[in-house]
């Protein structure tokens, strides 16, 4: 298997190939662009077997690849921030067709003003759509990942298309070495294209017309069922493509150093390395804590939290996006999926990272300790919503927004 | 070659339970769609009347394979049908998209665009009944001058946006008009449409009697006094050349050319609509038919011959 030096932008042009895309629709938005750019001149050059749609934008980006993908070919696009923004219509009637597809988010913040840094407020707020929602630590994952996408979305129990995340220019940008299987192997791991329905001239399918309310009730209650058995699907996937490749994450969650763990971080996306790195540190300071990396936002891990996280004595995220006039997405989730257990443990929801502002391991450990010093010191700490804020800027304001208000 | 009724296929392709009001426009030129182009065909329906036509799920009132799609999306949806029947080696699929007026010269209008400058292998049409009817007859850019609508009330006051020759303006290889008042005209320019390779854009005058207010007995009626009055010319541009269509030849001198009165008088949505209405429609028919012959003019078949000539 050759291993090269790619960004991860190359790592999901490559696994698109790979997984022998045939139709790929895109339009350019940093910091995706140069997944669009190496797809068309593979393309171009002879050296994909697939076609490309230069569409006016990403809302017909999408809609050109959920109208390959209905007639019957694996299909894929790639977008970020504003690009997935215009786009959110189609990603949910891409949903509710129940089309496999795949399509790559780079993640970056959303405007005004303008940003084009990491951030995870665009791909979360594709949450409630009904798409598998996946984001990456590196490099080499991203590109498994988007292999497995197609072999996970086109899985019977699923048939739900599949967002892989990859965090804007920390990954999208920055080379790291991939181990890239040969392209048989390839095709011998990933199965023939399969779905629901196939729109064409023989099928006679119509898709979309007017249902019954009660009837459309219980499509949505599919998806539903859905994304639970997609629970058992990705961790099949994970575990068979370690078998073959010799790579498994853990399945929607990946778990480090949680084994005697007292105290749990929650993190997701690239900044894991610093997180876990933190972790390392605190370590060797003697603290028992361990981290649960969500690989898959949705479906949300829910049995994956209550194991590693059920019997723990403060758990602490980190989001590096907001609900506005709420928390940050990674805390609410971990709290409404521990339910009666969340009020048992102490708590910390910490907001950091926005627009791309860096948050180095150091810092990570230094909150981390924090929390864990404070829960030592006062028993329980219940703190939903913690703006590690920029370093300049936190002499001047609360990390509590209440109080700027009171 | 013109088209006998007589060998026109007679299978039902709207089909009982079908949503449609009594005299549909869009119903009519659907089957005129299927007659022209036969069974090879997919569809792809963007959010409109057509969409709720097809009746309930998981039957539908409509003999296609349709994909229905997002409002402003149809033009791109298809594209990518397209090019993944090209992938399967099936060039012969026909996907043809069916669109109001509002899903193609408005909120679809980036997209159609989009495909147009492409040259994306399908078959585009307009079904243009000049108003949003599935949300209740609200104006378009496609209303003409005068009508009322329910954001409307005393009358557009723009005239209606010319979307054929902004498509002939992309240099698409194939741009028609056609009208449900003149079925064997439009089943012919689709099934030249259907011939050639590339984009191809149908726009389809719907009169519709729930949004212009007149008798559901009276649409081809209606759309035939379109075509007489000269505000709703039949013509073809196809690679270069522009060609008036039969049916409204005649209609370039003014004065043979019915009466607008007329035209209006049938439908309520003119109901109130002065002679100051009817003065700027007959000031914008003469204005529609200055680009005609312009068109005509520069890029008739016998002018283009002329060009190729002198160039060698
Ligand atoms: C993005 C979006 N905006 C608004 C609507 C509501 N809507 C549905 S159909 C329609 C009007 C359709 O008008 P037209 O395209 O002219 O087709 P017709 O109904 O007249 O056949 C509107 C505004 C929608 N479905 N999607
Ligand atoms: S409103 Fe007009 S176009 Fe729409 S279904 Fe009724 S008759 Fe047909």
């Amino acid at each position: 298997m050759p291993v090269k030096t790619l960004t991860g932008n190359k790592a999901v042009a490559y696994a698109a190939r790979l997984a022998r895309v045939k139709v790929v629709s895109a339009y350019p938005i940093t910091p995706q662009t140069t997944i669009v750019e190496t797809l068309a001149s593979m393309i171009e050059h002879g050296e994909m077997d697939a076609k490309m749609i230069r569409v006016e934008s990403e809302h017909s980006a999408l809609a050109a690849a959920l109208g390959a993908a209905s007639a019957g070919v694996r299909a894929f696009t790639a977008t970020s921030s504003h690009g997935l923004l215009y786009m959110h219509e189609v990603v949910w009637w891409t949903a509710g067709a129940r089309v496999p597809l795949v399509m790559a988010i780079v993640t970056r913040a959303i405007g005004p003003p303008w940003n084009i840094h990491v951030d995870h407020q665009d791909i979360w707020d594709q949450r409630d759509s009904g798409w598998l929602i996946s984001i990456a630590e590196s490099n080499q994952e991203v590109f498994d990942l988007t292999v497995q996408a197609f072999r996970i979305s086109e899985d019977e129990r699923v048939y739900l298309p599949m967002m892989v995340g990859l965090d804007g220019f920390i990954l999208s940008h920055t080379v790291a070495p991939v181990d890239m299987p040969e392209q048989h192997e390839i095709d011998e791991w990933l199965p023939e294209r399969k779905q629901p329905y196939v729109i064409t001239p023989e099928t006679q399918y119509v898709m979309g017309n007017l249902a019954t309310d009660e009837d459309y009730y219980m499509m949505r209650y599919s998806i539903q069922a859905a994304m639970e058995a997609a629970k058992d699907v990705i961790k099949e996937v994970d575990k068979s493509f370690g078998e073959n490749f010799g790579r498994s994450y853990g399945g929607l969650v990946e778990r480090y150093r949680v084994e005697d763990a007292k105290y749990h971080v929650i993190v997701a996306g690239s900044w894991a390395g610093d997180a876990k790195e933190a972790v390392n540190i605190l370590r060797d300071e003697g603290y028992p804590v361990g981290l649960l990396r969500v690989r898959f936002f949705r479906p949300w891990p829910t049995e994956d939290i209550v194991d590693v996280v059920g019997s723990s004595k403060g758990v602490i995220t980190f989001d590096r996006s907001v609900s506005f006039g709420a928390r940050g997405h990674l805390f609410m989730e971990t709290i409404s999926s521990l339910g009666p257990l969340a009020g048992k443990l102490s708590v910390r929801g910490v907001i950091a990272g926005l627009g791309g502002v860096d948050v180095p391991a150091e810092e990570f450990a230094m909150v981390i300790r924090e929390f864990i010093d404070e829960v030592e010191r006062e028993g329980q700490v219940y703190d939903p919503a913690y703006w590690h804020l920029p370093s300049q800027y936190r002499d001047m304001y609360p990390s509590r927004v209440e109080e700027v208000v009171r | 070659m013109p088209i006998k009724l007589k060998d026109l296929p007679r299978i039902r392709y709207n089909m009982p339970g079908n949503a449609a009001c009594p005299g549909c426009p869009e119903t009519m030129g659907m089957r005129y769609v299927k007659m022209a182009l036969g069974d090879n065909v997919v569809m792809v329906i963007p959010a409109g009347c057509s969409s709720v036509i097809q009746g309930i799920n998981p039957k539908s009132g409509m003999n296609f394979p349709i994909l229905n799609i997002v409002f402003a999306a149809a033009a791109s949806a298809a594209a990518g049908m397209k090019a993944a029947f090209e992938e399967l080696g099936r060039d012969d699929v026909q996907v043809v998209v069916w669109a109001g007026d509002g899903g193609t010269g408005d909120i679809g209008f980036q997209a159609l665009s989009g495909a147009a400058e492409r040259n994306d292998d399908i078959i585009y049409i307009c079904v243009d009944n000049e108003a949003y009817m599935n949300t209740g007859i609200q104006r378009s850019s496609l209303t003409p001058y005068g009508a009322w609508t329910t954001t409307t009330w005393t009358g557009k006051t723009e005239h209606k946006k010319n979307i054929p020759l902004i498509m002939i303006a992309h240099d698409v290889p194939y741009v028609a008009t056609a009208s449900v008042g003149y079925p064997q005209d439009f089943i012919e320019k689709l099934r030249k449409a259907a011939s050639i390779r590339g984009f191809k854009y149908v726009h389809l005058h719907a009169p519709c009697p729930v949004g212009w207010r007149f008798d559901p007995g009276l649409t081809p009626h209606v759309a035939q006094l379109a075509v007489k009055t000269g505000l709703w010319p039949l013509f073809e541009y196809e690679r270069g050349k522009f060609r008036v269509s039969s049916f409204s030849r005649m209609y370039r001198k003014p004065e043979k050319r019915a009466p607008i009165e007329e035209y209006l008088k049938l439908q309520g949505r003119y109901k109130g609509a002065g002679p100051e209405v009817v003065k700027e429609l007959e000031s914008y028919v003469n204005r529609l038919w200055e680009w005609i012959e312009l068109l005509e003019k520069s890029m008739s078949p016998s002018t283009t011959a002329k060009k190729l000539v002198s160039k060698t």
